[in-house]
């Protein structure tokens, strides 16, 4: 019973979507202020629908109900509670529900948050949003019903995928929907104000907390993701460069690039025509990952299991979104043009260097990922196009970014002096290149890659503590508190976001040059020595889990005879699966993890055990985790609540609340 | 000057083009680099008796079929009886390369489901597999008079696949000279 | 008949009995009697080996390296690639083994070719394009920002209040637009 009236929830939803997505268009280009009330409730009862079907399917997996088709492939009784609850989104509908779910829920929040908006825009927001909800809603009800029954039920489910019963794979898929998801906010502001004709610097201020927000979870579910691979998949990588993972890393390269031409847009009214084109753009490649997660037009670890009729459907929706919103850009963007003028020297130039170049590096992103299949459906062969390519590819492109990032925030709106900008940077740079090739020299991994990347990181971080010093010199006489409390939340994420850039560079380029790895064959009281670390095999116990059996190793890490951890790596059987698991054990420290993982049980009663060191690797998370907080400063600052609501045309009716 | 804008729309639809084509390919399955090159050469132990032995080089001057397969194959079972069928209208010889299998199971396997097979040879540690670029069992080799792979089939062989594609090629291969 | 059901790993068992084969053959060496032994006896070679084994597509895997993946045949092709190096043969030597038989789909780094030419020079194309597209935007502006008259001091002031992010200032927006 409980399903069937999930399922009527969702349809019900899919009704009011379409009437989110007609009434209010209407209303706005007759500008009936009756009809274009009728998006805010419809936007609101679509959510709690959408909430209430999810619920349905969430008491389902939780009371094993195995007559429901999808509980019984991915459920099972002994499943923990938790992964009973996260087996809702860990296969194709359910995270297609998640995804309808994550998108009115972003929908309710421009409801809530953006009162201010005149009205016809308001209208159009809610509108475009509604459209792409009702795609999505008929996408789920036709091609992936998640309340299919399975008749008669079977007596007990399949279990959940050993690799998404993990922590990670909590937080992951939520956060990295909202991420996804939330681009299409940035978007429906695009189109509403290509609808509109008003794409001025008060549409950039409306849209510019939305667009951070919404990169602020991408960044947060990138990161997320990255950690569960690096202890999940067992031997410590953490990014793979696989189709699935560039179809989010598009978005967010696109998503930064975004949110830097709101800021020109917003400053300086220029740049609208290309901002208008990111927002598309970004909101195109979430849409476009869907596609590739789904359809199986190209094999990922991460697919979902295929089925062409629905990437046909998905296509089709591709189609109509984009192509409409495209050529709605090629029909109204000629007519804008100008803003502020600019010269050479400028942060302006330098923010559309960036922007150039972080949609370069997306493109090629895009060329690699899609490559294969464009040779394949031309029958010129098949090839592969994986990790050294996209490293050969994007270093290079990345690293005149983060050379432009630092020099940014120095330079001058309009128009700057070259001396005037890099006088407080020539020590900065002179700094970062010895400090580079003397860390290169002094950990003996004096490559191209190392010093390069220690020179950036060393850019980044001492450029960023010139800026904040820059700002001190600035307010000569100031007292310090005064100067750090004069400085808008907004500036402190861009910096904290900055930073975190340098941060991550350290990471990635330390624990890729300098990882170390050992497999032994270890017995009970052997040791095993790695980077100055001593491993001591204590044995092996049962360590049977509810929906698996596991062997639970214990071994003891010590570093010049002081114990430093124990650690204890599982190998796990999970008994409805079917499915061998290992479950690494991690040692997390500020400057390096130690990484230990069980392989196999040998004939002659050894086991291979892998143990890894991995120098500043959790450098890589907390760069990320910085830039998710500067985001977060930056979307919270004043400015845009105290903006929004004077930005209100005079005239405007102001919505009583 | 308005055709800058169209730019991106006109990218956008070749992607979709490539994408909707897309969906009807098989990204999983490659082809073999081998079609049209002198197949491997290897002499292999029969599965019937250990002792002897037959290879590439005994089959020359026929066209044959190279079927892979293994009794823990199961899609093996799926194209079993059409093999059997091949072999009851003996249209080519048809010799089982059985790869990476022990040599009871394998003798069990042909005994309970039929022997499809005018020889199978023994492929245990799959050496032979990787010289013909086997990646998944099963995958069947059309081999022409000179000793030339003429065509690859990956998956189990459908009665269509017999009909449409390898028996005109084993005709059209036969009566070349 | 795109989800490939055909595919089939080989049982787990006759690859961990192929490894223990491989164990079984590298020569046995002396360890102190507390020491773990090694899994392989020549660091530096494995250390080539999965250097190499990273660059290498496993083809019945979803999407992974012969060196992440544990299938069967990512195992056998490992060791062919472990067997080939200890004989002497070059990293080119092993790539063009696995190439004659699997073809380019092997490589993770798709070679230099006719096929891959837009692959290869893609990105430097766009970055040309883009580059090209930003000087010329630049050189525009440029002029203009030559050509048009000076801020009046209170502009910079109003202009100096907008940098420092402190006050709100006006709308841009209300900026006549240029063509």
């Amino acid at each position: 019973m409980i399903p069937e009236l999930g399922h009527f929830s969702l349809i019900l939803a899919l009704v009011l979507a379409l009437v989110q997505a007609i009434v209010p268009m209407i209303g706005a280009s007759r500008n009936r202020i009756a009809l274009m009330a009728v998006g805010r409730p419809a936007a609101q009862g679509q959510f709690l629908a959408i909430a209430f079907a999810f619920g349905c399917l969430t008491w389902a997996f939780v009371t094993s109900d195995f007559s429901l088709q999808l509980a019984a492939v991915n459920s099972h009784t002994d499943t923990p509670l938790i992964y009973k609850i996260t087996g809702v989104w860990g296969n194709h509908e359910g995270s297609l529900l998640l995804w309808a779910l994550s998108l009115s829920l972003w929908t309710v929040a421009v409801t809530v948050f953006s009162r201010n908006l005149p009205d016809a825009f308001m209208a159009r927001v809610l509108g475009v949003l509604g459209w792409i909800s009702a795609g999505f809603l008929s996408f789920t009800l036709v091609t992936s019903n998640p309340f299919d029954r399975l008749l008669p039920a079977v007596a007990q489910g399949r279990d959940l995928n050993p690799l998404l019963q993990d922590a990670g794979m909590i937080i992951h898929p939520p956060l990295l929907y909202m991420g996804y998801v939330g681009f299409s906010v940035a978007f429906a502001f695009a189109i509403a104000a290509l609808l509109s004709g008003r794409m001025d610097a008060a549409w950039a201020r409306w849209s510019r907390p939305w667009t951070t927000v919404a990169w602020v979870f991408l960044t947060a579910g990138i990161a997320v993701g990255s950690g569960w691979a690096y202890y999940e998949l067992g031997w410590g990588g953490w990014w793979f460069w696989d189709p699935v993972e560039n179809a989010s890393f598009m978005p967010w390269l696109l998503g930064t690039a975004l949110i830097h031409s709101l800021a020109v847009t917003e400053k300086r009214g220029a740049f609208r025509s290309w901002t208008i084109l990111l927002a598309i753009s970004a909101f195109s490649l979430s849409l476009l990952g869907t596609f590739l997660v789904r359809s199986g037009v190209i094999t990922s670890v991460h697919a979902f299991a295929t089925d062409p009729r629905r990437g046909l459907f998905i296509l089709a929706l591709l189609v109509v979104v984009i192509g409409v919103s495209l050529t709605l850009f090629a029909w109204r963007a000629p007519k804008l043009s100008g803003g502020g003028s600019f010269g050479l020297v400028s942060r302006d130039a330098t923010l559309l260097g960036n922007n150039v170049l972080l949609a370069v590096a997306t493109g090629s992103v895009l060329l690699g990922t899609l490559y294969p299949l464009f040779l394949d459906a031309l029958n010129l062969g098949k090839i592969s196009v994986g990790p050294p390519y996209f490293e050969a590819v994007f270093v290079p492109l990345m690293t005149p970014v983060v050379v432009l990032m630092v020099l940014g925030p120095f330079v001058r709106w309009k128009g700057d002096g070259l001396g005037r900008v890099l006088r407080p940077l020539l020590p900065v740079m002179v700094a970062s290149i010895a400090i580079g090739l003397g860390v290169a020299f002094a950990v003996g991994h004096v490559t191209v890659r190392t010093v390069l990347g220690l020179v950036l990181a060393s850019w980044v971080l001492l450029g960023s503590a010139q800026l904040l010093a820059s700002r001190f010199a600035e307010r000569r006489g100031a007292s310090a508190a005064a100067v750090l409390r004069g400085i808008p939340a907004a500036w402190w994420g861009m910096w904290l976001a900055h930073a975190g850039i340098g941060i991550f560079i350290i990471g990635a380029t330390m624990a890729g040059s300098l990882h170390e790895r050992l497999d032994v064959k270890m017995q009970p009281g052997q040791t095993a020595q790695l980077a100055g670390y001593t491993f001591t095999f204590r044995g092996v116990a049962d360590a049977p889990g509810p929906n698996y059996d596991a062997a639970r190793a214990t071994i003891d890490v010590a570093r010049s005879g002081i114990p430093v951890a124990t650690l204890q790596p599982e190998k796990r059987f999970y008994v409805a699966q079917q499915m061998p698991m290992t479950e690494a054990s991690i040692d997390i420290g500020p400057f390096r993890d130690v990484y230990v993982n069980l392989g196999d049980r040998l004939d002659d009663g050894s086991w291979v055990v892998g143990l890894f060191y991995k120098p500043f690797i959790s450098w890589v998370w907390l760069g990320c985790l910085l830039m998710a907080v500067g985001g977060v400063f930056a979307a919270s600052d004043r400015r845009y609540r105290r903006l929004a609501e004077r930005e209100v045309p005079a005239g405007a009716a102001r919505r009583t609340t | 000057m308005k055709a800058k804008f169209l730019v991106p729309l006109a990218l956008f639809l070749v992607l979709a083009g490539f994408l909707g084509y897309g969906l009807q390919l098989n990204p999983r399955e490659v082809p073999s680099p081998l079609v049209d090159k002198p197949a491997p050469q290897f002499r292999l132990a029969t599965l019937a008796a250990a002792d002897t032995a037959l290879g590439v080089a005994d089959m020359r001057g026929e066209v044959w079929l190279l079927n892979v397969w293994a009794s823990w194959c199961v899609s093996c079972r799926e194209e079993h009886p059409v093999l059997m069928e091949l072999a009851r209208d003996k249209v080519v010889p048809l010799v089982g390369l059985n790869y990476k299998d022990t040599r009871p199971e394998a003798i069990a396997w042909l005994e309970a489901h039929g022997d499809p097979y005018t020889a199978s040879v023994v492929d245990a540690d799959g050496r032979v597999g990787i010289d013909y670029g086997v990646y998944g069992v099963p995958e069947t080799f059309l081999i022409d008079r000179q000793g030339v792979i003429r065509y690859k089939h990956i998956g189990p062989v459908t009665r269509e696949a017999v009909r449409d594609v390898l028996l005109p090629k084993i005709a059209e291969l036969s009566r070349a000279s | 008949m795109r989800a490939s059901s055909f595919r089939h790993l080989l049982p787990s068992a006759v690859s961990a009995a192929l490894f223990t084969l491989i164990l079984a053959v590298a020569p046995p060496q002396a360890f102190a009697a507390d020491e773990a032994a090694p899994l392989v006896t020549d660091p530096q070679l494995e250390e080539r080996v999965m250097d190499l084994s990273h660059k290498l597509r496993c083809l019945v895997c979803q999407n992974q390296s012969i060196a992440e993946s544990n299938a069967p045949l990512a195992l056998d092709l490992r060791n062919q690639v472990r067997e080939q190096l200890a004989a002497g043969k070059s990293e080119e030597a092993v790539v063009d083994y696995l190439v004659a038989r699997y073809g380019d789909f092997v490589l993770y780094l798709p070679p230099f070719k006719g096929t891959t030419l837009l692959l290869w020079l893609g990105p430097a194309l766009l970055l040309v394009a883009g580059a090209g597209w930003l000087g010329w935007r630049l050189r525009r502006r440029a002029e203009e920002v030559r050509s048009a008259p000076h801020l009046t001091r209170d502009e910079r002031a109003r202009a100096r209040a907008l940098l420092d992010g402190t006050s709100p200032g006006t709308s841009p927006s209300s900026e006549e637009p240029r063509s």
